[in-house]
């Protein structure tokens, strides 16, 4: 079924002020009937497959496309641009759902979204919009965001790969970008690079480089504990040339755009760690409903039971602020230490919940068996990538303390 | 060929949910359980859509009856493509006891009413298997029915049918309107996609009493107890094939 380009007659503003703070006690309708369609195509799509997808490191073209179709792969992007025109609540509760049923399917879905169409919808002029970002919402062609080099992940001024001015006004990109997600099937990227070293962080600037194209070439495919589904390698510039139309924003201004898209990306990375310790917590939950110790449902057990109410606290905390953290980016307002807040509490969340998960299962967690082992190898990635904790927290202390004034 | 459907879309629980028995036996325990559309019904929604988007259809009118959370199975249906919903509002005993004679009942009301050229239901419901609605409601309207179809072509004024029977397939042809009842093979249902969610909620549903189609919803039937199925035993092995005999016919089942 071909996305429809119909345009919405109903003005997101309205909607906006419709749904009001409430979402401290529920989604408003709509995002409820988005959660279950997503829940529905989870459980029927990625769910039976996500094994498979692990096991193999398969990435999932099929369910992207499908994905694509639904509009999973350009949730914000309005519809005269193709995508659904929703909000970014609405991309975290669908980033959630698609991430419970599978975590690779989830990280796609999210850089695709985040990382490469969020700085061109932010950041590109009108034809690049329609270049860039157009193809790449219904899940036929994704795209990638390179930032990280081997030399330097958190430090990312530090970035070395440079664009040198060629005499025809476009530039010539040398260096190596690391950790790539979607880096084999991507067929474009947003890539970062030194257009003036005197300047430091302030003279980066923002590229969007086709793919194939001449002198970019991939590295070896990362062989990873997790999101196996996914493909992650370096991209190697070599002479790489690219028109001076493919500058995205202004000279100077990539740290800046790389730092503000990392914000909406955040929000996405969280709703998938969300939808991960979700995922695992299902797994536990239902193992010890049906599994028998002492005489009785280990459910009955105090330990078990202090287990399943931390992890149950951790998830819901993080779920708010995730939540907190959209609803604040579609207000236009400000959410810099919540997006981190959320960030670093979802992937937290993630981690000691797919942990506990297999100490509930007990050996049956530490075999294939049972997906508990995958949930908990997915979950570890979400500590780093996209900010690690460690950077998450000097956000938020950042944050805090200029409140307060210090 | 412009035909106005109307679509039966029940709310039952989710197929995948663990059913429990009320303590009190007096059925089974539906607070706070999930409940989705009957499967077979969101294959009946499917394909209306399908028959719209091929321009065979021009209206799709979902209905459900049953208490308020009906309404959501509604916007689910018009999520899928349905254009308007009606919900007959029934809750509590009556809605316990309520049976697919007075579901029947209502839809051939609303055929007429609302001037529907096809109705389409799911075979059966997964949570009473009755296969009734669609029969009694064709029977009820003096219509043609099509029931546990798995193909349906539509051909001048006229429906092809292929139905799955026991003996394999059997191929008809009904004279529009007609009652159809969709089985598993037919299609397989789509997501609504995002936008559709959103539109949906501007899409009207339209309320009523079961009084208004002049529909008596009170009880036909009491239940009496509900209980689980038996505990399935543990078997006993025997020597030989003589022995399985003997003990068949000692059991009284040879």
């Amino acid at each position: 079924m071909a996305l429809q380009l119909r345009r919405l007659s109903l003005g997101l503003a309205k909607f906006q002020q419709a749904r009001n703070a409430s979402i401290l006690t529920s989604l408003p309708e709509t995002h409820e009937l988005l959660r279950k369609t997503c829940r529905d195509f989870a459980e029927g799509e990625l769910k039976p497959n996500a094994s498979r997808f692990d096991k193999e490191h398969l990435y999932p073209k099929e369910q992207i496309l499908k994905m694509g179709e639904i509009g999973l792969m350009a949730i914000v992007v309005p519809e005269t641009l193709g995508g659904a025109g929703l909000d970014y609540l609405a991309y975290a509760v669908a980033m959630e759902e698609i991430s419970r049923g599978c975590a690779s399917a989830g990280v796609i879905m999210s850089v695709n979204n985040s990382l490469y169409i969020g700085p061109l919808m932010k950041y590109g002029n009108d034809q690049q919009k329609r270049d860039w970002i157009q193809p790449f919402v219904n899940g036929d062609k994704v795209g990638c965001f390179a930032l990280s080099e081997p030399g330097n992940g958190s430090d990312a001024g530090a970035a070395s790969t440079t664009a040198v001015a060629s005499s025809d006004g476009g530039w010539k990109l040398n260096g190596t970008k690391a950790w790539i997600t979607n880096g084999y099937e991507s067929e474009a990227t947003v890539v970062f690079a030194t257009t003036d070293k005197s300047l430091k962080h302030k003279g980066i600037s923002a590229f969007v480089v086709p793919k194939p194209t001449p002198g970019l070439s991939l590295g070896k495919k990362e062989d990873k504990l997790g999101i196996r589904g996914s493909s992650t390698c370096n991209l190697i510039f070599e002479d790489c040339s690219i028109p001076k139309e493919n500058m995205l924003g202004k000279p100077g201004y990539g740290f800046k755009i790389a730092m503000s898209t990392l914000d909406g990306g955040r929000v996405g990375i969280a709703a998938q760690a969300l939808g991960i310790g979700q995922a695992a917590l299902d797994c536990a939950v239902d193992y010890a409903s049906k599994r028998k110790a002492f005489g009785q449902s280990i459910t009955k057990l105090q330990s078990i039971q202090n287990k399943i109410a931390d992890m149950a606290l951790q998830l819901e905390s993080a779920r708010l602020l995730t939540w907190r953290a959209a609803a604040l980016q579609d207000e236009g307002k400000i959410f810099i230490k919540e997006a981190a807040m959320a960030k670093l509490a979802a992937s937290e969340a993630a981690t000691f919940i797919s942990h506990q998960a297999i100490q509930i299962l007990g050996g049956m967690g530490y075999v294939a068996d049972m997906p508990a082992e995958r949930h908990y190898r997915d979950a570890r990635i979400t500590e780093i990538y996209e900010g690690t904790s460690e950077i998450q927290r000097l956000v938020i202390a950042g944050n805090v303390l200029k409140e307060y004034g210090v | 060929m412009s035909l106005r459907i109307l679509v039966g879309c029940k709310r039952v629980i989710d197929y995948a949910v663990k059913i429990r028995v009320k303590p009190d036996k007096s059925g089974v325990i539906t607070e706070g359980v999930k409940h989705s559309m009957n499967p077979f019904d969101e294959i009946a929604i499917e394909e209306a859509v399908r028959m719209k988007e091929k321009k065979i259809a021009k209206e799709i009118v979902a209905f459900s009856c049953g208490p308020t959370q009906c309404q959501e199975t509604l916007r689910t249906a018009l999520a899928m493509g349905a254009d308007r919903g009606i919900h007959v509002e029934v809750s509590g005993p009556e809605y316990e006891t309520l049976q697919p004679l007075h579901i029947s009942k209502m839809l051939a009301k609303l055929a007429k009413d609302e001037q529907i050229d096809l109705i389409i239901v799911g075979k059966q419901a997964i949570d009473d298997d009755c296969n009734q609605t669609a029969q009694m409601t064709a029977a009820l309207l003096d219509w043609p029915q099509a029931t546990s179809a798995s193909k349906i072509e539509a051909k001048d004024g006229s429906l092809q049918v292929v139905r799955e029977i026991d003996g394999g397939l059997e191929t008809i042809k009904v004279k529009l309107p007609s009652v159809v009842s969709a089985d598993l093979r037919l299609n397989e249902p789509r997501y609504a996609t995002l936008p559709n969610i959103m539109k949906a909620k501007k899409k009207p549903i339209k309320k009523l009493a079961p009084k208004d189609l002049g529909v008596d919803v009170s009880p036909r039937i009491q239940v009496v107890t509900v209980e689980e199925p038996p505990v399935r035993q543990a078997g006993a092995k025997v020597e030989n094939v003589d022995a399985v005999v003997e003990k068949l016919k000692a059991l009284g089942h040879a």
